[in-house]
């Protein structure tokens, strides 16, 4: 994936530029899915190019609505969660714990 | 439209003068979900059998003489994206099927600590991610008023769910218009509060920064009395704003005399010619109330959509990343880790919610962050900026909720564009976390209901709700 030089050119997508994005999301898309997502994005990326006319340089960027600030509560032991009730949700619990599968792709 | 049913307050009064009783009033509520759920598909989950045993308890306990709160024996319904312990809460997603939280939302606690009967788990768009509750892993739900449309979404079920009588209240989310856009279909009240009114502890998080969880009622008082019990400081949440929920029962009978209404001076275009008319009514009625009617601008209205279209999904596209088949839900087995994550996600995800994804997390990747989420950012600034320049003429913002009525079922679902483009009028009021809500007024194409919303300030329930109370009363 090529970095845009200037934020103000709306960059074009791609298949490739979409199975990479795919990659990083963890979705596997099959063939038609990579091409369905690739033209629906261009549409979409197309439009949300309206706003490529405004000027923001002096705009700070709003991400919360309301200034947020760390809160604290008193260092206690409260009860956590029921631990037999929280792996009952887990597809693959062994021993108290949640089975994976190995992370380097072999079986050991 | 829906006089035939009993409103919240006129149920909580009936019970506790004795004249009828919590399961009396659940079973009148069961029978109507016997009789037109398998048609209209509200719910993805009817508590049927825990509701009938809480309805015992309050009529028990009323008998005893024990206070048990103010919705004591009122029937609710909740959108299936708030935990409920041991109960299904699915979000409408396969990856998420037959998951039982080991928690309440606080909503839940709240309504359950108020009395309230919780009568099932309604359907949604997929993770609250649409516009028509035709995105869900479970199938559509559709409108009361007219099966071959939709109630609007992504809150569709718990609309529907008021609208037909299956539940006399009901809560939803709010991220970009989803429950006061199908509040406006199904022809009932919708409140989105202030962001942090509401505790979003236990919702499942689409966009957190938007996010809200409001009511969906018969009426205007009911809404108030909702508020009045899920509001309000909650620890648990980060940005649950720190102070008690104004008092909005008490004010509804003051009147809109002297209260300035804003008007849109430049309509977008799309609005169905009878849904401006419904409009026009309404600032006719709060004028003849004694209101005046003020012109006022927002320039950057057009661009929310674009502003919401990025952020939206770019903070979902990270809260849906929990999703991996490692602790919950669903797992597709696979030789690595790497490759369970993609296969669970690729099998448990429906396309909207994937679609979403990977436009978020292109939003934020590298190269391409600055080109459109900081934009996007930005842009959300200008939007609250047009909003505090607005506010110092006028006191609210009266708009169409929807630009068009319910829409047939299938008419939007193959151009994601179009479908975002109902949320028009909805989308900035989240991105500035401001509150809105959502009253019907009247009738418009195919004899569907109109919603008027009514857009205030952050905190301004008040004085939205007065303008509420007014619009009831003259529609």
């Amino acid at each position: 994936m090529s970095p845009s030089s200037d934020a103000k050119t709306t960059p074009k997508i791609t298949a490739q530029v979409v199975a990479k994005v795919a990659h990083l999301a963890r979705l596997d898309l099959t063939e038609a899915e990579l091409a369905l997502m690739t033209t629906q994005l261009t549409g979409m990326l197309d439009h949300f190019g309206d706003i490529d006319k405004l000027d923001l340089s002096a705009v700070t960027p709003m991400a919360q609505p309301f200034p947020i600030k760390n809160v604290y509560r008193e260092d206690v032991v409260v009860p956590g969660l029921d631990r037999q009730e929280v792996l009952d949700n887990a597809p693959a619990p062994q021993d108290g714990r949640f089975r994976v599968p190995p992370s380097n792709g072999s079986e050991s | 439209m829906t006089s035939e049913f009993v409103s919240v307050v006129d149920i909580v009064g009936s019970i506790r003068e004795g004249k009828t009783t919590a399961s009396d009033v659940l079973e009148q509520h069961l029978a109507r979900i016997d009789k037109r759920e398998t048609e209209i598909h509200a719910f993805n989950h009817v508590m049927a059998e825990s509701a009938r045993a809480n309805a015992a308890s309050i009529d028990a306990d009323l008998k005893a003489g024990k206070e048990r709160g103010p919705l004591a024996g009122v029937p609710i319904a909740l959108k299936d994206n708030m935990c409920t312990r041991g109960v299904p809460t699915t979000c409408s997603s396969k990856i998420l099927e037959g998951w039982k939280p080991p928690y309440d939302a606080t909503v839940v606690t709240r309504l359950q600590q108020a009395g309230a009967v919780i009568v099932g788990k309604t359907n949604l768009d997929e993770f609250a991610m649409g516009s028509s509750t035709e995105n869900s892993a479970f199938g559509p739900t559709r409108n009361p008023l007219d099966t071959s449309r939709v109630p609007g979404g992504s809150s569709g079920g718990s609309a529907a769910a008021v609208a037909a009588g299956f539940a006399a209240a009901s809560l939803g989310s709010d991220t970009g218009g989803s429950i006061r856009q199908p509040a406006a279909l199904c022809g009932v009240v919708g409140v989105k509060p202030t962001y942090g009114m509401v505790s979003r502890q236990g919702l499942v998080a689409f966009a957190s920064s938007l996010d809200q969880i409001g009511p969906f009622t018969h009426t205007v008082a009911d809404a108030a009395l909702l508020m009045e019990v899920i509001g309000g400081h909650d620890p648990l949440d980060s940005t649950s704003l720190d102070q008690p929920v104004p008092s909005l029962t008490a004010v509804l009978g003051q009147g809109v005399k002297g209260m300035r209404i804003g008007r849109l001076a430049d309509m977008p275009d799309g609005c169905e010619p009878e849904v401006l008319a419904r409009l026009d009514a309404a600032f006719a009625a709060l004028k003849a109330a004694g209101a005046t009617i003020v012109d006022i601008a927002l320039p950057s209205l057009s661009y929310c959509l674009t502003a919401y279209y990025l952020v939206a999904p770019a903070e979902a596209s990270s809260n849906l990343a929990r999703y991996d088949g490692v602790r919950y839900g669903l797992r597709v087995e696979s030789a690595d880790l790497i490759s369970m994550y993609g296969a669970t996600r690729a099998a448990g995800f429906g396309a909207e919610v994937k679609r979403r994804i990977m436009l978020g997390t292109y939003a934020l990747s590298a190269g391409y962050y600055d080109a459109y989420y900081g934009k996007a950012l930005k842009v959300r600034r200008l939007i609250a900026n047009d909003f505090a320049a607005a506010y110092q003429s006028c006191d609210v913002i009266l708009t169409p909720t929807s630009p068009t009525v319910a829409f047939p079922i299938g008419e939007k679902t193959s151009d994601p564009l179009t479908m975002y483009l109902c949320d028009i009028f909805t989308i900035p009021t989240n991105l500035a976390g401001h509150a809105a809500m959502s009253v019907p007024f009247g009738t418009g194409a195919h004899s569907m209901p109109v919603g008027v919303q009514i857009l205030a300030p952050a905190l301004g329930e008040p004085t939205m709700f007065r303008v509420a109370a007014e619009l009831e009363r003259a529609s």
